[in-house]
């Protein structure tokens, strides 16, 4: 079950050379179990949302944990997921959402449903 | 030494306060105060590895005359005079100044700068709370927290089950904060993953027309900027 978004409009305050992805565009977290530092929760992998917004382009965190550059930059994103999509149809409510932040080598394109 | 970063391999405290009940026929109150908690413990135990390695570096830096334990201490103090009130005078202004709100939703630092907070690196992001929305801010991998905009963050917004419960049953973890949201109201969580941080603006409350700004501020908790919380007027 994919968000409602009604995008936000807002441009990114932070550089962004320009990603892969729109506000509104439905994504899906990759399932990888890449070993070390890393910011995708385990909750996400495999659940498909829509883009938010995007941030801006950041140093990749699974770099710098380990004191290189984090280069190239990467776009990240803000991604809204629903309840539904994430927990199933027994949750408190399918439309209340999590919107987490998730850089762009974790995302694929999902079909919009 | 209190630390300022996040995903960080620190931030809890061991204490043994308030590990006990009141009341209870069973229990003794040997070592305990007068008033019946527990004393806390001297920290005579040896030192942690990464206690020495502070200190080892610390001291390092200040024999290299790369630092000095004035500045230390000073950066210390900066750390701990933060505290929820600068997020209240933004959000104060923010129920305002509907220019100044749209500013702050478009770029939440860089409002914060234009009303005197120092925010550093911060790159906020406030979500506004409306008759139909409902934001509640949260970090499941570590404990990511505002903290020039709040100070540090409660013990609670650190522990397993804020963090875990908040993304599968927030509406749960609210009631528990003694907050009943309407049917209407639909529930937005915030995981703070990443480069971004999150400030709750609270929607203002009915009957504070015509309030001054600090008038106003004293109304917005620090709870009510995590969204666990509401403002409610005295």
């Amino acid at each position: 079950m994919l968000p409602e978004i009604s995008p936000s409009g807002f441009a990114p305050p932070y550089p962004t050379a320009g990603g892969r992805f729109q506000p509104g565009d439905a994504v899906r977290v990759k399932r990888g179990e890449a070993p070390g530092h890393i910011r995708t929760p385990w909750y996400l992998r495999g659940r498909t949302g829509r883009v938010e917004r995007i941030c801006g382009d950041f140093a990749n965190p699974e770099e710098l944990a380990y004191h290189r550059d984090g280069k190239p930059l990467r776009p990240l994103y803000r991604v809204r997921f629903s309840m539904a999509e994430l927990w199933g149809a027994d949750v408190e409510r399918p439309d209340d959402t999590v919107d987490v932040e998730i850089f762009e080598h974790w995302l694929e394109r999902a079909d919009a449903a | 030494m209190p630390h300022d970063h996040d995903h960080d391999n620190h931030g809890h405290e061991h204490g043994h306060e308030h590990g006990h009940e009141h009341g209870h026929d069973h229990f003794h109150h040997e070592g305990m105060s007068p008033s019946g908690h527990p004393y806390r413990a001297d920290n005579d135990a040896p030192l942690t590895h990464w206690q020495r390695m502070e200190i080892a570096v610390r001291e390092l830096l200040v024999e290299k005359g790369i630092t000095t334990p004035a500045e230390i201490a000073a950066q210390i103090e900066r750390m701990d005079a933060r505290s929820p009130a600068l997020g209240a005078k933004i959000v104060a202004r923010a129920w305002d100044d509907p220019d100044y709100k749209a500013r702050l939703l478009a770029d939440g630092s860089a409002a914060c700068r234009e009303e005197g907070v120092e925010v550093e690196a911060l790159k906020l992001v406030v979500v506004e709370n409306t008759a139909t929305v409902h934001n509640i801010v949260v970090c499941t991998l570590c404990s990511c927290y505002p903290r020039n905009v709040l100070g540090l963050p409660p013990d609670w917004y650190k522990t397993r089950a804020y963090r875990s419960r908040t993304v599968k049953e927030p509406r749960k973890v609210l009631a528990e904060f003694g907050l009943e949201l309407a049917d209407k109201v639909q529930v937005r969580v915030h995981d703070s993953t990443a480069d971004m941080r999150y400030l709750v603006l609270p929607a203002r409350p009915e009957g504070t027309e015509g309030w001054s700004r600090a008038r106003l501020a004293d109304i917005i908790t620090r709870d009510c900027m995590i969204g666990v919380a509401v403002p409610r007027l005295p």
